[in-house]
């Protein structure tokens, strides 16, 4: 069997090392950006010069060729899926039985005046780094727009040379649409106290022109105007569906999919960011744009084209990353504002690290770490083996996965845990020979 | 919302350039450039001066270079623009370095002559802890502790927020500094056999070797009896338990002297190991090869004591002098050292260090060490395989979700520190389960 796969992301090339793994297929990898794949959450490292663009790249290039893995450095302009072919920039035409679409996303631009001068721009591929690179030669100010995952990459990226930035937040503060106030209110301070100006329920309001059609400022809601060389335009991405609209594959926000990736179109998927999963019943349409849930999309559609036709579970979420110098965690269901929900939440003193176990009914459904790393396995098994609040305060040991010599901050959480509700709960477990015992037997067989 | 008011300033852009580190360099420079002066013979007769002028002076200069990088910015890992200086990324500096290192290794091990006047500078400290007039490996001794404890001090601020990495550098520094330096010294002082305790087979060759064994036993006291114990009793059995309970680590990175300065002074340099597969296979047949030389020469220097030196005749006399010139001076000191600024800091460790090659066997096969990874966060950024100076690729293993556990790793732990998602953790655990497929 043949099989096009358009996209070397993450989600593309999962798919494509999958479908190696389980069949002898022919497999053809189309892409554009770059000749091999590399980690898109690491390009901030390449410009930050802790890495160079080679170190991104997961596998040696010779790791392609050895998996007859074909890489096709090219752009696809249509599918055509009458005759199953695939044209491409260069006039060649790939022929497929069966087609996976990981086309991944596109930055958001929200119409403001200016958003196309030079200077301006958004951080999501290769080329963007490479411009980047350019664009930000020797200015004298950078402004990043819009409080999210990618906003604040941009603003370490350039604090990392000493480039003074103004971040353009809608909110009150930093992300506060995804982590609880608390958790919201240490990341602000300490974007802040990076020495970076925050500037929060201010939205971008126009990009101020110079003669020769460069940035030369930009013009707040509030009205204030601020000079700089470089815009960063980070509010967020959306599905990238240029090909599939070309193409006639039905698309709404993403590319049209049930949840075995099947698009509406025969022996055509579409998996990653550019995916728009089509909830049946209650419920909206799911886009994920996360690394993880790539990967997890790659190997689900690997799995129904090679064995058996495979329904996406996409299970208990997760999510990490990773704010300045302080690490994000989050397990499970968080901030939802459900009725009942309950957290226990405990902040260092130097309020740069936190620990917040989040319940309902008694039951545990998330986590939401700063600063503290918690074992992924163990957390999510609690959540799914609904576990109680009680049980998990008194086994919180056994989650924690900071380095040896590590303070340990279980004993306080379960003391501000039994001060808040009278009670006298104690840690059963420490983590030690048998705890570990315990965490290993977790474990599966394989992965 | 009150939770983000801080009165902290809207804008404090880091400072790379106070006065106090420029001060620090030009001191440091200023030592440095006294040290070589004295190489021509200028400070003959004024050693104090020499000394503090040039060792004294340099390590106060590195010193004030150093402390003020921690009003830097936050504790964090901040590798910026590692790959855009020379110094760090095999640009003309490095191969100055390199070129340098490698000279000053040459010179010490073939051309001592020309560190005669050199040596002058290490005479007071010689004389107060000896009684005796310096040598060049007293010389090379001080210069390597300094380094050691200098650069120590730099790697204290850059992880200040790891108490793993904090730990660990202190221990490299103390037995540098006690174990490799005044404990042999002051031995040396009291007449009794200099004598590095922390040192063992197949590294210190001597140790196992019967004619040294011989010779310390010839020696008055209990004291030599007791190193010929030690020495023994911790390279057969000492070693393997260490081993099978903490990974190799407890040796390479806490411990050795020469694990010691590539952590200290060769942190600058960890990323530019080679990570590619065929680095890989290179590594394990050269370091293994000598593992093995070593095996069978030892083996076969007591079959020849055995039979009263029929065996190998005068060859015998012979092989410590080869081992300790190719292994012990050119391949340990120019190349593991002065290739550190090309090869990565731990380049003699990977290729060449016996003792790093039976440990990693150890830990391969009988060992509760690993690196585990957390669940399925991996990003495949690739920090963990460019700053392992060991060229593991940590991230292949990683982002499968798989434990680590490969004989070369020393356990620095750096691919812990700087993983942006936590999810590298360095564990002692069950042997079952530890490696998973």
């Amino acid at each position: 069997m043949n099989i096009v796969i358009i996209g070397n992301g993450i989600a593309g090339i999962t798919a494509a090392r999958y479908i190696r793994k389980h069949s002898d297929h022919s497999i053809t990898v189309v892409s554009p950006e770059t000749e091999y794949f590399y980690s898109r959450p690491a390009l901030m490292y390449v410009y930050m010069g802790h890495l160079k663009f080679e170190h991104t790249k997961p596998y040696e290039d010779w790791f392609w060729k050895k998996n007859r893995i074909d890489v096709v450095h090219d752009y696809a302009l249509t599918v055509n899926h009458k005759e199953k072919k695939v044209l491409l920039q260069s006039g060649n035409i790939l022929g497929y039985d069966k087609l996976i679409m990981a086309t991944g996303s596109q930055m958001n631009k929200f119409g403001w005046k200016g958003q196309d001068l030079a200077g301006v721009q958004g951080l999501y591929s290769k080329q963007d780094l490479d411009l980047m690179e350019r664009n930000t030669r020797n200015i004298s100010r950078g402004i990043v727009v819009g409080g999210g995952l990618i906003g604040i990459e941009v603003a370490e990226m350039l604090h990392s040379r000493n480039i003074p930035v103004t971040m353009l937040v809608r909110e009150s503060s930093y992300w506060n649409s995804i982590l609880p106030a608390e958790e919201s209110a240490m990341i602000t301070r300490h974007i802040r106290h990076q020495g970076i100006e925050l500037r929060l329920e201010t939205e971008l309001k126009e990009i101020l022109s110079d003669s020769n059609g460069r940035v030369r400022g930009v013009r707040t809601s509030k009205g204030d105007e601020i000079t700089t060389e470089f815009v960063a335009l980070t509010a967020g991405v959306r599905p990238n569906i240029d090909l599939a609209q070309k193409s006639s594959i039905p698309t709404n926000r993403g590319i049209l999919v049930n949840s075995y990736f099947e698009t509406q179109i025969d022996d055509i998927y579409a998996v990653g960011d550019c995916a728009e999963i089509v909830v049946t019943g209650e419920g909206r349409n799911q886009i994920e744009q996360l690394w993880y849930t790539g990967e997890m999309h790659g190997e689900t559609v690997a799995s129904s084209i090679c064995k058996e036709r495979t329904e996406y579970n996409r299970g208990i979420l997760f999510n990490s990353a990773k704010f300045f110098d302080i690490e994000y965690h989050t397990y499970g269901s968080v901030n939802q504002n459900t009725v009942g929900e309950k957290s226990i939440y405990w902040e260092h003193p130097d309020r740069r690290r936190s620990i917040r176990i989040v319940y309902n009914n008694n039951q545990v459904i998330g986590f939401n770490n700063l600063g503290v790393r918690y074992r992924h396995k163990i957390c999510e098994q609690w959540i799914a083996e609904k576990r109680s609040i009680e049980y998990v305060l008194e086994h919180l040991s056994e989650a924690n996965f900071d380095p040896e010599f590590f303070m340990k901050f279980e004993p306080e959480v379960i003391a501000l845990y039994n001060k808040k509700n009278g009670k006298s709960l104690t840690l059963t477990k420490t983590r030690g020979l048998f705890g570990y015992k315990k965490f290993l037997s977790t474990l599966p067989a394989s992965i | 919302m009150n939770l983000i008011q801080i009165d902290i300033p809207q804008e404090s852009h880091a400072v790379n350039d106070s006065p106090l580190k420029k001060g620090g360099l030009a001191l440091f420079a200023i030592g440095l450039l006294i040290f070589l002066i004295g190489a021509f013979g200028s400070f003959e007769n004024y050693s104090l001066f020499y000394s503090i002028g040039s060792l004294g002076l340099a390590t106060f200069g590195a010193l004030l270079f150093i402390f003020p990088s921690r009003n830097e910015g936050l504790p964090g890992i901040k590798n910026n623009g590692v790959f855009f200086r020379a110094a760090s990324n095999r640009g003309a500096i490095a191969w100055i370095t390199a070129v340098f290192l490698t000279a000053f290794y040459v010179v010490l091990y073939w051309f001592p002559e020309y560190f005669v006047h050199l040596i002058k500078s290490t005479d007071p400290i010689s004389y107060a802890m000896t009684g005796k007039a310096a040598n060049q490996w007293f010389l090379y001794g001080t210069l390597y502790t300094l380094s050691v404890l200098v650069m120590g001090v730099k790697m204290l601020f850059k992880y200040r927020h790891i108490r793993y990495q904090i730990i660990r550098t202190l221990s490299v520094m103390f037995f540098q500094l006690v174990f490799s330096f005044l404990i042999p010294h002051f031995l040396e002082a009291l007449n009794q056999p200099e004598y590095y305790f922390s040192y063992f087979w197949p590294l210190k060759t001597s140790v196992l070797f019967p004619n040294d064994i011989n010779w310390l036993l010839s020696k008055p006291g209990a004291l030599p009896q007791f190193m010929v114990f030690w020495g023994v009793t911790m390279s057969l059995i000492g070693v393997p338990i260490f081993t099978y309970f903490f990974g190799k680590r407890w040796y390479c990175s806490f411990v050795c002297g020469c694990g010691g300065l590539a952590e200290t002074m060769g942190d600058p340099y960890r990323q530019n190991s080679d990570k590619s597969l065929q680095a890989w296979k290179i590594e394990r047949w050269m370091v293994h090869s000598v593992l093995l030389f070593i095996t069978v020469t030892t083996g076969l220097l007591w079959a020849n004591s055995y039979y009263q030196g029929a065996l190998l005749g005068s060859l015998s006399q012979g092989f410590s002098k080869t081992y300790g010139f190719l292994i012990g001076a050119a391949f340990s000191g120019v190349i593991g050292v002065g290739f550190y600024p090309i090869m990565g800091s731990r380049v003699w460790c990977r290729f060449g260090c016996p003792q790093a090659a039976i440990l990693g066997i150890f830990q391969k096969y009988f060992s509760r060490f690993r690196i585990t990874t957390n669940g399925s966060q991996c990003i495949s950024c690739g920090n963990c395989s460019t700053y392992c100076e060991m060229g593991i690729d940590v991230r292949s293993y990683a982002q499968r979700g798989e434990n680590i556990v490969r004989a070369s790793c020393v356990g620095c732990g750096v691919c812990s520190s700087v993983c942006p998602r936590g999810v590298l953790n360095l564990e002692n655990g069950p042997v079952k389960g530890r490696v998973m497929k």
